[in-house]
């Protein structure tokens, strides 16, 4: 009886855990009711947060972000009291967060006079996961210097192109070889084919808290009247800003400067004079960010791309990144999918390489047209078929698959097979479960039971009388997708949450011996700067025992795999991510 | 619940609607799961090649890098009195801005790092006491000077005042603070130290060179 209990209990709490806390409504008929867009964060993405937050900022400032993100906007005074830090390092902290864009700030909920309040959210923290995809991505697109460029402005949150451009010459200069110095023209121009392209942005001028508004007269206000402007619940986007994407005329010439191997003293020196140095280039107040949404548009279809190549072949996927590129500037970051394009126009944008013959081409666009991927659709017969990508289908269809695959992983494949048949069949009874997966009863049903404790899969109860008699009523299984990718991506978010516990765990457990390693390494280092004999250097060398080399290498290869695991774990949650958005969007 | 007692294995409805026997319930469930349980299917490995190395790479520097850069905040720390034999040879890599000032035209100003006048009384009141104290001294180390038949070592010392009263009025909005914060006597005779520093180096400066 106990049993039974357990099971009809696992089934209610099964249905409501699914929904991963995000306050959807479950209603009898199986539908399910979703309130606009929670602002609450699940505890799994506090956590992540605060991990993240603490591994660059610190543990200051993670104390301050995870307060703010577990009680909503407050103002200065709340968070001092409550953090119980004291009132220097709550500003520096609010000053970090917000440089990085991980604060925002407005006037208070009472009104114009009433003090300013924070507010944080976890997604442009959870960003900080996916900066070496971004600098990546920049890397194959624009070279070392979109590289360095992306990496500066991660590293900065908010800086001004002509800073931007001297720290970054002076990188490159700095790699390059003897007497070789690198031009800040060159820097300037990947800097702004970057903006052209959209992947950096400018920052928004200062919503209309009380201060003037900041900065160069390029820029228009929000509001003309700002004083008596009222408190407006939703923060303006950048792209709300007409001059968003324009680079402003910057006086910069020079290359960029060695910086020669000193000593400490010299250093100092040099860089106290460049702090002096007053050079004005015409940017002020204009400070440039990172634009994600960009980067995360091109990530879905390199996914894509990508996707149809595993599934079709090269070509392909090279008619699908045709198809892409064309629409990059036509299609909307919303959009559920591109705008139809002419088999012609695509005929004549194919790159030069791929000489295909006009039928070919034909016969590769029904090929796609007709794969049960929905990756391309076809919108109409003029110009030779008006052809579509089903930017929002291929989403679903993509994170379906990334469903499908968790579960064969985890439950082998005749529980994925189940898994997939309720996917597509979307109601059935436990009897038509085992005679369509072809599966003996007995294992079905424990296969079932298990996917229903694991809640990837849930029990309906369709009642032939108003009271819901047990042996009345019909049961059937079913899954959701949204709801079950929602809970999957709360478990990523546990994931490298847990991964990087680990990673801290072994990085403190062997603190003592990387101290060690480290300071030999020093003193190595200054040895040899210092022309030392190699029996020296032999010598130091040894102070490492083998079996603490062997030590360093197992720690090192750990830590490798936990950081590479985090990468490929974030490849995962941006899937699920934007397939979750995208039903957002479209609902 | 019903059956409770009498019949403990009935169940309330026709357990074939549900597909299931008397015979093939599952074992009931004895405490919490286990912490670790036992898998049957070991996890697919990571992806490996050279965009995974190197966006692995770019991970581990951007960590160590955002570490090293002033926004970085550590908590206060009571530093050692010995300076660590680590910490010397680790300094050497160093921060290449130690400082960062954000700019105030896009920040609310009140996180500006302000001098804190918070109580206006025992605030003015020590800082009177102190300017009082302060001027005082400075009128007899004055005197004292006058006396002494060194011109170039006055016009030394009139440029150390301004500044030292420069320094002291800013060594005096850290301790205020500290001060409120701390109520600590001790550090309010530091300001009699910091002139008196300026004013010993000015007389002794051969006896400094006996240590």
């Amino acid at each position: 009886m106990m049993k039974q209990m357990d099971v009809l209990d696992g089934l209610e709490k099964g249905v409501k855990d699914v929904n991963g806390g995000r306050n959807l409504g479950v209603s009898k008929d199986g539908g399910t009711i979703e309130c606009e867009r929670c602002t609450e964060m699940t505890a799994q993405e506090v956590r992540l947060c605060g991990l993240l937050l603490r591994e660059h900022f610190g543990e200051v400032v993670e104390k301050v972000g995870t307060h703010l993100l577990k009680s909503g906007a407050q103002n200065l005074r709340t968070i001092i009291h409550e953090t119980g830090l004291s009132v220097d390092l709550v500003k520096k902290s609010l000053c970090v967060l917000v440089q990085h864009g991980a604060a925002t700030f407005s006037s208070g909920r009472k009104g114009p006079g009433s003090p300013t309040e924070y507010h944080t959210s976890c997604d442009r923290i959870l960003r900080i996961l996916r900066y070496p995809r971004y600098i990546y991505t920049a890397k194959t697109l624009y070279g070392d210097t979109g590289e360095l460029i992306i990496e500066e402005l991660l590293q900065r949150g908010h800086t001004t192109m002509s800073s931007t451009v001297k720290t970054v010459a002076d990188r490159l200069t700095q790699n390059m070889a003897e007497g070789r110095t690198m031009d800040y023209n060159e820097v300037s121009s990947t800097f702004s084919k970057l903006v052209e392209t959209h992947f950096l942005q400018r920052c928004p001028p200062l919503p209309g808290v009380g201060n003037k508004d900041s900065s160069a007269p390029s820029e228009t206000p929000a509001t003309p009247g700002t004083p008596a402007a009222p408190v407006n619940t939703a923060p303006p986007t950048p792209e709300s800003f007409p001059e968003c994407y324009k680079v402003p005329s910057v006086t910069l010439i020079g290359r960029g400067k060695r910086q020669l191997a000193s000593e400490d003293g010299e250093e100092q020196r040099s860089a106290k004079r460049a702090k002096m140095d007053p050079e004005t280039h015409g940017d002020e107040g204009i400070y440039w960010q990172v634009n994600f949404e960009r980067f995360h548009l091109h990530f879905r279809d390199q996914t894509i791309i990508s996707a149809v190549a595993n599934k079709l072949d090269q070509t392909s996927s090279e008619i699908v990144r045709t198809m892409l590129r064309m629409s990059e500037v036509t299609t909307s970051p919303m959009a559920t999918c591109t705008k139809p394009l002419s088999a012609n126009e695509i005929f004549r944008s194919l790159p030069p390489s791929y000489n295909i013959l006009r039928p070919i081409l034909d016969q590769y666009l029904t090929l796609l047209v007709d794969d049960p991927m929905e990756f391309v659709g076809k919108a109409g017969e003029s110009g030779g078929g008006m052809f579509v990508v089903n930017l929002h289908r291929a989403l679903a269809n993509l994170a379906r698959a990334t469903l499908e695959s968790v579960v064969q992983e985890r439950f082998g494949s005749r529980s994925a097979r189940i898994f997939r048949l309720l996917l597509r069949k979307r109601h059935l009874e436990q009897k038509q479960v085992e005679d369509f997966a072809m599966i003996p009863a007995k294992e079905a049903k424990d296969m079932l039971y298990t996917l229903l404790s694991q809640n990837l899969v849930q029990l309906q109860e369709i009642p032939k009388t108003p009271d819901y008699a047990p042996s009345r009523t019909f049961y059937l299984y079913t899954v959701n997708q949204l709801p079950t990718a929602r809970m999957l991506l709360q478990n990523c978010y546990k994931t490298v949450a847990n991964l990087i516990e680990r990673r801290l765990f072994e990085t403190k457990e062997s603190k003592r011996l990387l101290e060690k390693s480290q300071r030999i390494e020093a003193i190595l280092a200054s040895l040899q700067a210092s022309g030392a004999e190699p029996e020296q250097l032999t010598e130091v060398e040894e102070m490492i025992t083998a079996p603490e080399k062997q030590q360093l290498d197992t720690l090192r290869l750990h830590i490798n795999k936990l950081d590479s695991a985090e990468n490929q774990v974030d490849e995962t949650i941006f899937l699920l991510e934007s397939y979750i958005n995208s039903t957002n969007a479209s609902s | 619940m019903a059956g409770k007692g009498r019949g403990v294995g009935a169940f309330t409805f026709n357990i074939d609607a549900l597909g299931i026997g008397r015979g093939n319930m599952p074992e009931a469930r004895v405490g919490p799961s286990p912490v670790f349980p036992s898998t049957d299917f070991k996890p697919v490995p990571l992806k490996a090649g050279e965009d995974e190395d190197y966006m692995l790479a770019l991970k581990q520097e951007m960590r160590g890098t955002m570490q090293r850069l002033p926004y970085n905040i550590k908590p206060q720390s009571n530093k050692a009195e010995v300076e660590r034999y680590t910490e010397r040879y680790l300094k050497q890599s160093q921060i290449d801005d130690n400082e960062w000032t954000p700019d105030w035209n896009l920040f609310p100003k009140e996180l500006m790092p302000r001098r804190k006048r918070p109580r206006a009384k025992t605030g003015t009141k020590k800082s009177a006491k102190i300017s009082r104290k302060d001027t005082e001294n400075i009128l007899t180390k004055l005197d004292e000077l006058a006396n002494k038949d060194d011109p170039e070592k006055s016009d030394e010392e009139t440029e150390k005042k301004p500044r030292n009263e420069d320094e002291e009025e800013i060594e005096e909005e850290e301790y205020e603070e500290e001060d409120i914060e701390e109520e600590n006597d001790y550090i309010e005779s530091y300001f009699d130290n910091g002139e008196d520093f300026a004013a010993d180096s000015d007389d002794n400066m051969d006896g400094e060179a006996t240590y």
